[in-house]
Order: structure tokens, then sequence, then C-alpha cells
């Protein structure tokens, strides 16, 4: 350790530098550093990150979030720099006999004015960048609306707290309707026309697009083109009550023929019981609360309010992305989906343990 | 003066605190009175003295988010298919003072469990038993038997009426009478 007597014994830069001058704390800011550089970088990569674009827009929402970023980090380091100095600057001896006396300097007013100047012409021109920037991103996110190609048009409906999807064609026959899972082809552009049953929703899957709102009365249209193949998760991006936070979904880009092989999947009615265990479970859905909500294609099942269950094996999660879709998490929902997600709209259901395992045999069977 | 000044407000404000029982949302409830509600006599008719009933009280009928439950649940399950917005189409109106099977809070909840001649279906573990009893205090609510402050004040469909809490108080009377 060294003694520097330039300082007096409270200034900061003696502080700092008595605290460095342990070896301990150097290294354990050295890893703390480390750590969340490490951490903010795992941000950027994975299921639900708008840093690791898989389509178009994506990728011009990203850039220009980087360019942000460096622009805005240089200039705060710039103006974190200028402070320190103005902080640490020692005053000169003249400076400490003329306290609070302020007296005209020769031929500084001109020199402040052209300071000044200076400051406002790189503001501006700064702003400038970012407005031109964000304009140019705007338009290129609209573009894929102005592409040529039919898309496909997948009707999404926000719901508290679900998403209902709905596959729009001119064959009434050929329409899929399913909840909280999107399949779409990759390479393909997909016109999704937003609509809400109750209270503003945002649809927002970061990997593939920015976000657009659900409002009820109203249907909203965003494109999306994924490029590459994967799953990605979105989310409800605006308030929407209790459950906001559990309104989730998936979205499944793959090839064109296994997009095709699903499609022509969902198109099919529900499998009809294979033996009686399942019969005896189809009962249990018919004869119970399920029906008054839910509907299974090619049954007696009609209901509008929930989900559309007519596949509903085939789907990876339940309740809107809370949970896996296993058995168990299946048993429990069924049972008491309000200790899972509280004040969602399924009532907790008393079933006897046979009942639940007959019913949980013949969903189980609807992939 | 200036204490009782105080002592007024803080009376005041502690009024107040009534109204947080209005909005209880319970979200695993237990129906009131589940019990006794399955036996309801239809007619006055009966050999020997006549009984009455304790009537059976029905909490939801105070409670803001039970009636608002009510209310969604009413279009959720098709009431308004047949009875509209209360003011009928298909079956009978709901929001008058004339009561076909009776307009107690657990004859209501018999109707929508058992079933009624000429059309109304029997709900029988189709909707579950608290359901039933939020449905049954929002259609009483419709003729203005729920209180002012806990009843529903406004439509999220067309209005075509007034809401429920500004709804006068009806009198209840079967349709003998």
């Amino acid at each position: 350790m060294f003694t520097d007597f330039r300082y007096p014994l409270s200034s900061p830069v003696r502080r700092i530098r008595l605290l460095t001058a342990h070896g301990s704390l150097l290294t354990a800011c050295r890893l703390i550093t480390a750590h969340g550089l490490l951490l903010t970088l795992s941000g950027c990569a994975g299921v639900q990150s708008s840093l690791d674009p898989a389509g178009p827009q994506a990728d011009h929402i990203a850039r220009i979030w980087w360019l942000m970023l460096f622009i805005l980090s240089a200039i705060f380091v710039i103006v974190m720099a200028l402070l320190a100095l103005a902080t640490w600057r020692r005053r000169t001896s003249a400076d400490n006999e003329t306290e609070l006396i302020l007296k005209p300097e020769a031929g500084g007013e001109s020199r402040m004015s052209t300071l000044v100047t200076t400051g406002v012409v790189i503001t501006v021109f700064v702003l400038f960048i970012l407005l031109i920037s964000s304009f140019l991103t705007g338009r290129s996110l609209h573009s894929l609306a102005a592409s040529n190609s039919p898309p496909l048009t997948i009707d999404i409906t926000g719901q508290q707290w679900w998403w209902q999807v709905k596959y729009e064609n001119d064959m009434p026959s050929q329409m899929v309707t399913t909840a909280n899972e999107i399949h779409i082809p990759v390479g393909r552009v997909v016109q999704f026309k937003l609509k809400s049953n109750d209270v503003i929703h945002s649809f927002w899957v970061p990997n593939l697009h920015g976000k657009t709102d659900l409002v009820p009365g109203h249907v909203a249209a965003t494109w999306i083109r994924a490029d590459r193949p994967g799953t990605y998760r979105g989310q409800c991006a605006e308030f929407c009550g209790h459950q906001h936070a559990h309104m989730a979904f998936t979205v499944v880009a793959e090839s064109e023929e296994e997009f095709k092989n699903w499609y022509d999947a969902q198109l099919l009615a529900a499998a009809q019981p294979a033996n009686t265990q399942l019969a005896r479970g189809q009962q249990v859905f018919m004869t119970s609360t399920c029906i008054m909500c839910h509907r299974i294609q090619g049954t007696d099942a009609g209901g509008a309010v929930g989900p559309d269950l007519t596949h509903v094996a085939s789907r990876q999660t339940i309740a809107a992305g809370t949970l896996a879709n296993t058995r168990d998490n299946l048993a429990h929902w069924i049972l008491d989906s309000q200790a899972i997600k509280p004040g969602n709209r399924m009532p907790p259901n008393p079933l006897s343990a046979e009942d639940l395992s007959a019913l949980l045999n013949y969903l189980q069977s609807l992939k | 003066m200036r204490f009782s000044y105080y002592i007024s407000i803080v009376v005041a404000c502690s009024v107040l605190l009534v109204s947080c029982k209005r909005e209880e949302r319970g979200f695993r409830v237990q129906p009131p009175a589940a019990r006794a509600a399955n036996s309801q006599t239809l007619t006055d008719l009966q050999p020997g003295a006549s009984t009455s009933p304790a009537g059976i009280r029905n909490d939801f009928e105070e409670n803001a988010y039970a009636l608002s439950e009510g209310k969604r649940l009413y279009s959720a399950y098709n009431c308004n298919g047949c009875h509209a917005q209360g003011g009928g189409g298909m079956g009978p109106p709901l929001m008058d003072e004339r009561w076909i099977y009776g307009g107690k809070p657990e004859q209501v909840y018999s109707t929508i469990v058992e079933g009624r001649p000429n059309g109304m279906p029997s709900f029988r573990q189709k909707v579950p038993e608290f359901q039933v009893w939020q449905l049954a205090a929002y259609v009483r609510s419709m003729s203005g038997q729920s209180p002012k402050d806990a009843a529903p004040s406004r439509d999220d469909h067309l209005q075509g009426k007034q809401p429920e809490s500004q709804t006068k108080p009806l009198p209840v009377k079967d349709s003998k009478q």
C-alpha cells in the first residue's frame, strides 16, 4: 500500500485506492463482475428472447436494440467520465483564495458558448441517428405485410387467461381450432388476426416479432415469418387480470412437411374410445362439468368457453403454458385448478379416483 | 370541538371498512347451505298442517364478486340463449316480479339443478354447486333483490336495460298470486 498525500483523507480517490489495495476484495469484485456479465449474456439466447431472433422482424428489433445499447452506453460512459472529472478536479490554489467570489474570466463566455453549441449539435446528431434508425426499423417491420404470397391466416382470440387458435380456411371443414400452441411452417409469411373476448391482451413472441395488442371489438393484424425451426415461447404482454403471468403459449416453427402432417392430424375428429376403459372416461367427460365449457370434435361436447380439447394430448403444455402436459399435472389441474392458477375460470372438480383415472386415460388418448 | 371533528372522521372512515366484505374473492368456496336445497316443494297443497320451511340464506347475494361471476356464467352457460338478458325469449323473463316456480334463493337453485317442464334443462352435475348459487344470486339480482353496492353496475354486452345495481327491488310473487 502506498500513501498519497496529494489527496485529503476523506477523498473518494484515496478511499478507492485503499479498498482496491486489498487483494481479496478485488478478486471478489472481479468475480461479481464476471458472473454478472455471464448472467447478462445468458439472457440473450433462449426460447423467449428478443436477442435471439428467429425471423426477419425480430432481427430488425434486435439490431436496433444493440445499436441503441452501444450508442447510449457510450454516452453514459462519456457523461460519467466528465462528471468524475468535474468532481475530482484539483482545485488550484487560486480557486481556494477566491472562494465563492465569482469574477468574470477573460474570454470565458465565448469558450462556454462554443462548448454548449458543440454539446447541442452532438446531442441533436445522435438523436437523429436514433430517430432515423427507428423509422427504418418500423418500415422494415411492416414490409412482410406487403409480400404478395398468400399468407397462412391464423385467428388468435385472447381470453382470460389462455389463447384460442383458429386456422382460417375458405372451407369450414379445413379449419383447425386449438389452444395455446401455434404451429407455423418455416419460411412462410403467417398473418395473425388478433381479437379479444374480454379485456386487452398483447400477443408477444420475442424471438419472432414485437408486441401487438388484442383489443376487444377490434381485429388487429400482425405478420410473422420464422426462418429457423424451433419452439418459441410467447407471453401476454399487457396486464389482463389475476393470471396475466400465466397466460403463455408456444409457437412451433417446423418444416412445411411436418406442418402439413400436424395440420392433417388436427383436422381429424377426436379418436373414438377403443376400449371400455376409454369409453368410461368419455362418459365421465360427457356427464360432468367438463362438457359445459370444452369442445371435443366428433362428440356431443361443443362448449366454446374453454380450450378445445379435441387433440389435447398432442399439446406440450396445459393451462396456457403453465404446466407440462403430463398425466400427473393434468390430474391436479382437473381436481383443483384453483390451487395451481387461482382465479382461472375452471371450477374445482371433485371426481372419485376411479372416474378421474378413466377421464385421464380418455384425455390422454386424444392425440 | 376540534377533537369531535377528528373523532367523526375516524368513525366515518371505519364505516368504509364494512365494504371490504362485499368483494371477498373465494376461488374454492363452499356453496352456501348446500344441504336441503334439493327437496323443494312446488305446491302449497299438503296433508295436515302446513309446514313452512326455513328459508336458506344465499350469502352470494351480498358479494359483488360472486354476483359478477354469476353474471359471467349466465352467458357462459347460455342462460341468455332462452331468457335473453332477463327480458325473456324462448324462456320466461327473469327481471319481472313473477316467479313460476318460486323466487326464494333455494327455489331458484332447485329450478336450475332440477330443470322445469316445457324447456328448462336440468343442470345437475353439469354446473358445480357453488356456481349454481352464484347464478341463483345473479338471477335474483335482476329484479333488484341484491343490495345496490354488490349488484353488477354494468354490462359487458350492449346495454338493453338498467344495470342490476340500478334496478328497484320488485316484490317476489309466485305465479298463483
